[in-house]
């Protein structure tokens, strides 16, 4: 350019080759009027966009524990762990029953979380084999026209519907594995986690693949260049550094299996047994709140008592969520040098 | 007398359509250090590459002409690429150490070489310190995380780590460019005594570090190489226009 132009001089359009406007070049200090209002009315959109988000976060924590804690007015703490049954000859024997419909009500939280647990962790090691080993090809190995395949296919999963993985389970899945396996219950842990898996395996396989790729690419390349093959580098190198990050990932998954509604509610069977029997039916926390809060009468025990099996699994997810993103905050510290 | 160690002719590289090395013929001495200068973006580092392969791991990358180490062609469909890579160490620009203990980095290599007793281990972390000049500094610390040490002592110790799977050959692409230059001077006094039983080449943009420490300087200017001769007479008497302009620093 033979005309010479200063930082902060106005720039006429005229001067200005092909497209580069006032506004866009990055040393113009004079904006336009317009410009302003509009960026400070993007900004406060945004703005009351997010606080509005907090709040309502606020109102629910506060709603769900305001109405979870009523249930100690008539239910105590010991009641949701176990009830004392008092036989005619007098002695007392302790019960594990979720049963709160009853004229002897038992609130014993006990099989729920135990049916929770029978479903979530099998869906979580399931998932953490499948879902890992699908990130590791994912990042590491597919080349980029599978990627751009499967990729796709990995995140579809993720969004379908969980009532219709739920309804699969519960018809399809439950009759193949009823006449392979021959379990107890026809619906029963087994199927209800597997059902999970469709949602937990997409949530693992795309953290862990974005855990890997947060590793420099210089590592690799430290790796292949010492004469590593491609299976030591993913094995001794990629791998070690991508432990923080993959751990959050199995985390949250689990934190989703836990709070799954739908899958469980329609695949595990719905009776609070207490086993540890994979194949008999139980019943998840999540499930129960779903199927009894529609017919209890509001303000009733068992009505506050759905409210504090919510307070519980709030609490639950919500440690676990926290565990996953500190976790995943120190790993990205550590990766940017 | 010297050996040649690596021979190549009528190199060309292409990434994708983009010509990148055009027609490069060159032989490189063994226990010798020859020096790759050139303005940025001529494809230093890229005919680095070429020596041990590792374009192998970028997509779309076609080659041509013929790359001899030995006399063997080291781009022969049947030749091991991990055994090729094994025999030459690369030293990067940036140090790239692995996040373990600097003992962990030293024997990785030794380690996927299938080497397990932990005696001859702990030999060869010694040795290789000791040759990459860090041993007085680290010998109480080997626990420590590599990344840890100072830029200057992690990128010595990515030299310590190269020299653990005893290579023949090592590349180095602007190993000291980060560094401090008293950590500068240090690799350099190391290249120096590691000639003795090595090939190295180095890429470089220090005009005085090239004519310090190598014996051979090849200057190379838009993917082809311009002028390869005695690095006394490249800096003092070079035969191309071109090359006087760059090492006299004209070179717009
Ligand atoms: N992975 C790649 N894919 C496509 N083009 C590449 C790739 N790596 C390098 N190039 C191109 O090849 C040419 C040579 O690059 P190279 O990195 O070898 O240059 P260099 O001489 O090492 O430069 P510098 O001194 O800046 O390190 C450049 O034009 C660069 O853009
Ligand atoms: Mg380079």
């Amino acid at each position: 350019m033979d005309k010479e132009i200063n930082i902060g001089d106005t720039i006429s359009k005229g001067d200005v080759p092909n497209d580069i406007t006032m506004n866009s070049s990055p040393f113009s200090k004079k904006i336009k009027q317009s410009t302003r209002i509009k960026e400070s009315l993007i900004k406060y959109f945004f703005a009351i966009n997010g606080t509005a988000a907090l709040i309502f976060i606020i109102l629910i924590f506060i709603f769900l524990f305001k109405e979870g804690f009523r249930a100690f007015e008539h239910i105590q703490l010991v009641d949701f762990i176990y009830h004392n049954r008092l036989a005619e000859d007098g002695t007392s024997s302790k019960v594990f029953e979720w049963f709160p419909t009853s004229d002897e009500a038992r609130y014993s939280l006990i099989p729920l979380i135990l049916g929770t647990l029978l479903t979530a962790i099998p869906a979580t090691i399931l998932s953490t084999i499948l879902g890992v080993g699908a990130g590791i090809y994912l990042a590491e190995i597919a080349n980029p026209k599978a990627k751009e395949i499967l990729k796709p296919i990995v995140e579809l999963f993720a969004g379908i519907p969980t009532v219709v993985l739920g309804f699969l389970m519960l018809v399809v899945g439950a009759s193949f594995f009823n006449d392979l396996l021959n379990p107890t219950n026809r619906l029963n842990a087994f199927i209800a986690a597997l059902g999970l898996s469709f949602v937990v395996i997409p949530i693992i396989a795309s953290l862990t693949e974005d855990a890997l790729h947060s590793i420099p690419n210089d590592l690799r390349m430290a790796s292949y260049g010492i004469g590593a093959t491609k299976w030591q580098t993913i094995s001794k190198v990629i791998l070690p550094a991508a432990t923080s990050g993959i751990s959050a990932s199995i985390l949250l998954g689990f934190g989703r299996a836990i709070g799954e509604t739908m899958i469980v509610l329609m695949a595990a069977g719905n009776a609070a047994n207490i086993t540890s029997n994979i194949f008999q039916s139980v019943r998840t926390m999540t499930a129960t709140i779903a199927a009894e809060m529609g017919e209890v009468s509001q303000g009733s025990d068992h009505y506050f008592a759905l409210f504090f099996i919510g307070i519980v699994l709030f609490t639950i997810t919500f440690f676990l969520n926290l565990i996953a993103e500190v976790i995943i905050n120190k790993m990205r510290k550590k990766n940017t040098f | 007398m010297k050996e040649t160690k690596i021979t190549v002719k009528n190199l060309n590289l292409f990434y994708g359509e983009k010509q990148a090395l055009a027609d490069i013929s060159i032989d490189i001495y063994s226990q010798r250090v020859t020096a790759f200068i050139g303005p940025s973006g001529c494809g230093k580092s890229t005919f680095l590459r070429v020596i041990n392969r590792m374009n192998d791991l970028i997509d779309d990358v076609r080659i041509t002409g013929k790359i001899q180490i030995d006399g063997i062609d080291i781009y022969d469909k049947n030749l091991d690429v991990v055994n090729l890579r094994k025999r030459i160490g690369m030293v990067f620009q940036k140090s790239n150490l692995f996040p373990k203990t600097i003992y962990e980095n030293l024997i990785f290599g030794p380690r996927i070489n299938g080497i397990k007793d932990r005696k001859v281990l702990d030999e060869i972390a010694e040795k290789t310190l000791i040759q990459a000049a860090l041993w007085e500094e680290v010998k109480d610390r080997l626990d420590d995380p590599a990344l840890s040490l100072s830029g200057g002592q992690q990128q010595r110790l990515c030299i310590a780590r190269a020299l653990a799977v005893e290579p023949q050959i090592i590349l180095m692409d602007e190993p000291a460019s980060a560094l401090d230059p008293i950590s500068t001077a240090k690799i350099e006094e190391l290249i120096d005594e590691l000639k003795k039983n090595y090939t190295i080449v180095i890429v470089t943009h220090n005009m005085q570090q090239a004519a310090r420490v190598s014996d051979y300087t090849a200057f190379f200017y838009l993917g082809r190489l311009i002028e390869y001769d005695k690095t006394s007479r490249i800096f003092t008497n070079p035969s191309n226009r071109q090359t006087e302009d760059y090492v006299t620093g004209r070179f717009g």
